[in-house]
Formats: structure tokens, sequence, C-alpha cells
């Protein structure tokens, strides 16, 4: 995993972390879904960057949806996605005054030191190698609540 | 007693030579790890929601190729998500056929592309045929009254 130092991405108080998880493949959904649950957390999955957008109340004129009930603490997200690409996702929740502070992880199944810089470089907390382990999730969720391993 | 102890030794030996084989690497076992007591099943869902995404992205793939002027962005676009289900349940085999399949698509080599149509055709039939035996010997085992140890 490559990702910069950096502390501003734990959570206020201690509870449940509620992540979105953004893949337009089916199995890897699951699997991450899976994965994440896992860890204590709660999860809300999306196919595509529109739907994410959506869910995070980034669409013109829409809501957030998910206000009052529970905030969105963390998103990944596929970088290979048909229409928006994870970094096109990621960018605009980086422009969004309401989500910028969301920490955003990319995951590819590529290892391409371009495409990994360019991610960071845009504000992404953090990119993982897919297959996605129970270690790579772990470590995240471990990050967000500021647990000592 | 003995049947039970006999039918468990059948199924590890028969789960260490899938892996022995190469056609099912670590990501399978990280699949086994998650399964629990919330979810039992979890390996027969995600395993059977891939043969079910697999036969469906083997079609689109077979008609892509059957086309008379060959779009190969598309038919890279299915390798690139069979590549991806394939790696995330630990398929070895099948992921590593996608890798040549993407490099045909890539360098728009239409024989190549058929090579590998079939190849990754035989590779999905094999590891299927494999995992169902595995689900079937695990069936075995829990009805005969033992536990299937991860």
């Amino acid at each position: 995993m490559a990702a910069p130092s950096s502390s501003n991405w734990v959570m206020e108080s201690p509870h449940v972390p509620h992540v979105l998880a953004v893949d337009d493949n089916l199995i890897d959904r699951k699997l991450v879904e899976k994965l994440l649950r896992n860890s204590s957390c709660k999860v809300t999955t999306a196919e595509n960057g529109p739907r994410a957008l959506e869910l995070l109340g980034l669409t013109s004129g829409g809501q957030n949806t998910m206000n009052g009930r529970s905030k969105v603490n963390l998103v990944i997200t596929d970088y290979c996605m048909p229409g928006m690409t994870g970094y096109e996702l990621l960018k605009k929740i980086k422009e969004s005054s309401v989500m910028k502070e969301v920490p955003v992880v990319i995951m590819s199944s590529e290892n391409i030191p371009t495409r990994i810089n360019k991610c960071l470089e845009e504000g992404a907390q953090m990119f993982i190698q897919k297959p996605l382990k129970q270690s790579d999730v772990k470590k995240l969720t471990c990050q967000l609540m500021n647990c000592e391993i | 007693m003995d049947g039970i102890v006999q039918l468990q030794r059948q199924l590890v030996d028969y789960n260490a030579s899938l892996f022995h084989e190469g056609f099912l690497d670590d990501q399978f076992n990280q699949l086994q790890q998650l399964q629990d007591e919330s979810n039992p099943d979890f390996v027969v869902e995600v395993v059977t929601l891939f043969f079910e995404d697999a036969d469906r992205l083997l079609n689109e793939l077979t008609k892509a190729l059957g086309q008379p002027s060959i779009d190969f962005k598309r038919l890279d676009a299915h390798v690139h998500q069979l590549k991806g289900s394939s790696s995330s349940i630990g398929a070895q085999r099948v992921h590593r056929v996608c890798i040549s399949f993407r490099n045909s698509c890539e360098e728009q080599n239409v024989e190549g592309c058929l090579k590998n149509l079939q190849q990754v055709k035989h590779e999905y039939s094999l590891v299927k045929s494999k995992l169902e035996t595995l689900f079937r010997m695990e069936q075995q085992v829990l009805a005969a009254g033992g536990s299937v140890s991860r």
C-alpha cells in the first residue's frame, strides 16, 4: 500500500465507521463489503461513481441522503470503472466543500506508479492493490479509528 | 466415526491439491477465512456469483469475437472484468489466461484472442468443476456430522 503520512482522517468519537464502497464488479463489491463488516464497519455499496455521488449528496440539486442518519467516514473506490473512474470520483469529492475532508482510498488491480501518484496528489489517503485482503482492510480501519495494532 | 474422519481427510487432501496444482491461490484462503457463523455460506455465495458472472462474460466474449468487425475495446472491457473477479476469488489459472487475453486485445490480435478465449473457457470449466466437487465434499462431511475446519 502507498500512503502519505497523515492523521487528519481519524474520527472524532469512537463509533462504528460508515464506509461507502464503490466498485463496478459484483464479486469485488461482495468481498469488500464482507471485509469491511469483519472490521466492524457499517457498509454501503455503490456500483459506479454517479451513484456514489448521489449517496454522498453531491449531485446537483440532490440532498445528502446520509444526513441525520449516518455520515460517511470513508470512501473506498475502485480505480477502473466505466464512465466515471475512481480518480474522477476522488476529484469530485475533494472539490466539494461538504465532503472534501472525507478520506478516499483507491483500489486497483494494476500497480502503475504514475496512476498511484496521480491519486495521492489529488488527495487520496491510500492506494491499495487488489485483490483485497483482510490485512489491508484491518490496517485501513485501524488508521481510521486511530487504534494501535 | 471412521467414516467422518475419512471424509474429512479426503476433503483436506482435495483442498490442498487444488492449491498444489495452481487452480487456486492464496486469495481463496482469504475467502475461506472470511466465512464465519454470521456468514456460513460466504464462500459458496461468492463463488456462485463468480460462476454466474463468468458465464455471462464468456458468452459476451464469444459473441464479440464472432462479429465481422471486432470491437477490441469492448472485448478488453469484458476480459478486464473476468480478470478482476477471478483474481478476487483466487482462481489463479483463469486469472493468468485473462492477463494474456488482455495483451491480445491490446495488440488487436484476433488469432491470439480466439486462442485465449478457448484457454479461458477450458481453465474456467476445470476450476468450476473442481470447486463444485470441493463444495460437494464439504456438504458430505457436514451431513455426516463432521465439521469443515478453516
